[in-house]
């Protein structure tokens, strides 16, 4: 069964409708990448689910059940942790205290303090400096731990490349695997479709508030992908 | 020698001005919010001590024990029924509405307790002093300051320490990051307008105590929160506590110097200094 159903979804920021009719879903232990231009709603989407923006229409189910009601802390309390665009690291706390935020709903499971600086050595080492004075890779890593502390069930990242050096992105892409191989599944949106797809089973493309492409990430040809990309017609 | 006592005299004052202004500090930190009542949630703690001395008897002391959980109920129900439609809005409405409620309880004190000044009698404590040498040191000040300070640790320990402080600091500087991690945002706004009006209180009796007071008091009192709150630099609990002493020092100091002129005025001089050389105050965060 599905661990998430998002089922013809309408996001408004405002009067700006964001999203159409959306539908999308993530099997239990999947990693899933939404990939797209800027401004084709893949923040909105994550946003959506993470609760912090509201949807209109249509349902957005978690493990069978309509999260509608429910606001953002307590989807958080339930397992949904999203890392979000920009990382919105808290600057006056420390890098330790930023992860203990992360496991404010106590949540039982495998990431916990020492286990998130085994995978993040860099992090132990910057424990107690202030969040502030991290650089871009440092920031993200410290997002993606913060929200694992959290012991996600879903764990949704946004952007986790933006503004950071193609060496940089890739170590944190190698932390994907360890995610999920402690019982995470991961929706992953990201501008950077080579290593979105890389880390994913299924792949999504979206367009202007929609899905224009589906399929296992392995099988998604180049021109298919690049004409859901940009919204031009395929020619073959 | 009446410069040493000055200056004593100068810090002394500090801690109640630090009192008064924490709940102010507090209200901003975590969530932006300028609450112009302020001082008259002061005043009012003053009265219902008063009323509960004349009623039940005793020193004004015991009314605290029953005043601060009053206080935090009082911040309570004004986050729920005022504050939470003020969160995150042009400061501008804050301003407003919360003028409005100043003017609504300074309305309602002079109803009940008419336009009369009030004291609240604390015996010979208020007279009662220390001598070290030549210098003597007021009591009833000491303790004043004592406990002003012992709030203001407490406050830091709270924040510093426990998760629930983290989650404060968390969702001072991003609300909706804050909620991400399951921080419910308004319930910590909650209990932060519940720790500023239980602390205004606190400084609302301990003010009474050595002054008397009327039902339009208030709006002087704020200014003096709000001179220490910037004074100190917005958001820090110590800078607040450095900028009410500043604040009386320069009170007592200036008084000390030039004594034709009203002390208050040294006060309002040194605030308006800080404002143009150090806007973000003594120890402001220099962002935003």
């Amino acid at each position: 069964m599905a661990l998430l159903e998002i089922d013809a979804i309408d996001a408004f920021y405002g009067d700006f409708q964001a999203l159409f009719g959306l539908s999308l879903s993530v099997d239990e232990g999947q990693a899933v990448a939404v990939i797209g231009a800027n401004g084709a709603g893949k923040s909105t989407l994550l946003k959506a689910v993470a609760g912090s923006v509201p949807t209109r229409s249509g349902r957005v189910l978690y493990d069978g059940t309509d999260l509608a009601d429910l606001p953002s802390h307590r989807r958080a309390a339930t397992g949904i942790s999203l890392v979000p665009e920009g990382r919105r690291i808290f600057s006056s706390l420390s890098v330790e205290e930023n992860l203990l935020v992360g496991a404010f709903s106590e949540r039982p499971g495998p990431w916990t303090l020492p286990k998130i600086y085994e995978t993040f050595p860099l992090l132990e080492r910057l424990a107690k400096r202030s969040a502030a004075r991290l650089s871009g890779g440092e920031q993200q890593a410290l997002a993606i731990g913060r929200a694992l502390m959290n012991n996600p069930r879903l764990l949704l990242l946004d952007e986790v490349s933006l503004g950071l050096a193609p060496g940089v992105v890739k170590s944190l892409y190698a932390v994907i695997p360890i995610i999920r191989d402690n019982g995470t599944t991961v929706l992953i949106v990201e501008q950077d479709v080579n290593q979105a797809l890389a880390a994913s089973d299924m792949a999504h493309c979206m367009l202007e508030g929609k899905v224009s492409l589906s399929g296992r990430a392995s099988e998604l040809s180049r021109a298919a992908i690049s004409a859901a990309y940009f919204g031009s017609e395929v020619h073959t | 020698m009446n410069w040493i006592m000055a200056a004593i005299g100068g810090v002394l004052l500090g801690g109640l001005y630090a009192l008064y202004a924490t709940g102010l500090s507090v209200s901003f930190g975590v969530m932006r919010l300028i609450n112009l009542a302020h001082g008259d949630l002061a005043v009012t703690a003053a009265f219902l001590s008063s009323t509960l001395v004349l009623t039940a008897g005793g020193s004004p002391f015991w009314t605290i024990l029953v005043l601060i959980p009053v206080g935090f109920g009082v911040g309570v129900l004004l986050q729920k029924v005022v504050f939470d439609r003020l969160v995150g809005v042009d400061p501008a409405l804050q301003i407003v509405a919360t003028f409005g409620l100043s003017i609504v309880i300074q309305n309602a004190l002079l109803k009940v307790y008419t336009a009369d000044r009030r004291a609240l009698d604390i015996g010979s404590l208020k007279t009662k002093s220390f001598s070290i040498g030549e210098v003597s040191v007021g009591a009833f000040p000491l303790l004043r300051f004592v406990v002003a300070v012992l709030v203001l640790v407490s406050l830091s320990l709270f924040l510093g320490r426990t998760s629930t402080g983290r989650a404060f600091r968390a969702t001072s500087d991003d609300p909706e990051a804050a909620r991400l991690m399951g921080i419910n945002s308004r319930a910590i706004y909650v209990i932060a307008s519940g720790i500023a009006v239980s602390t205004v209180f606190l400084a609302g009796i301990f003010s009474g105590a050595q002054t008397n007071f009327a039902s339009s008091d208030g709006p002087g009192l704020l200014i003096f929160a709000f001179e220490a709150v910037i004074i100190g630099g917005l958001g820090s609990l110590w800078g607040t506590l450095a900028g009410g002493i500043a604040l009386g020092l320069a009170q007592t100091l200036g008084a000390e110097q030039f004594t034709d002129w009203p002390a208050q005025l040294f006060g309002h001089v040194l605030f308006l200094i800080v404002l143009a050389v150090r806007p973000n105050g003594l120890f402001g965060r220099a962002e935003t």
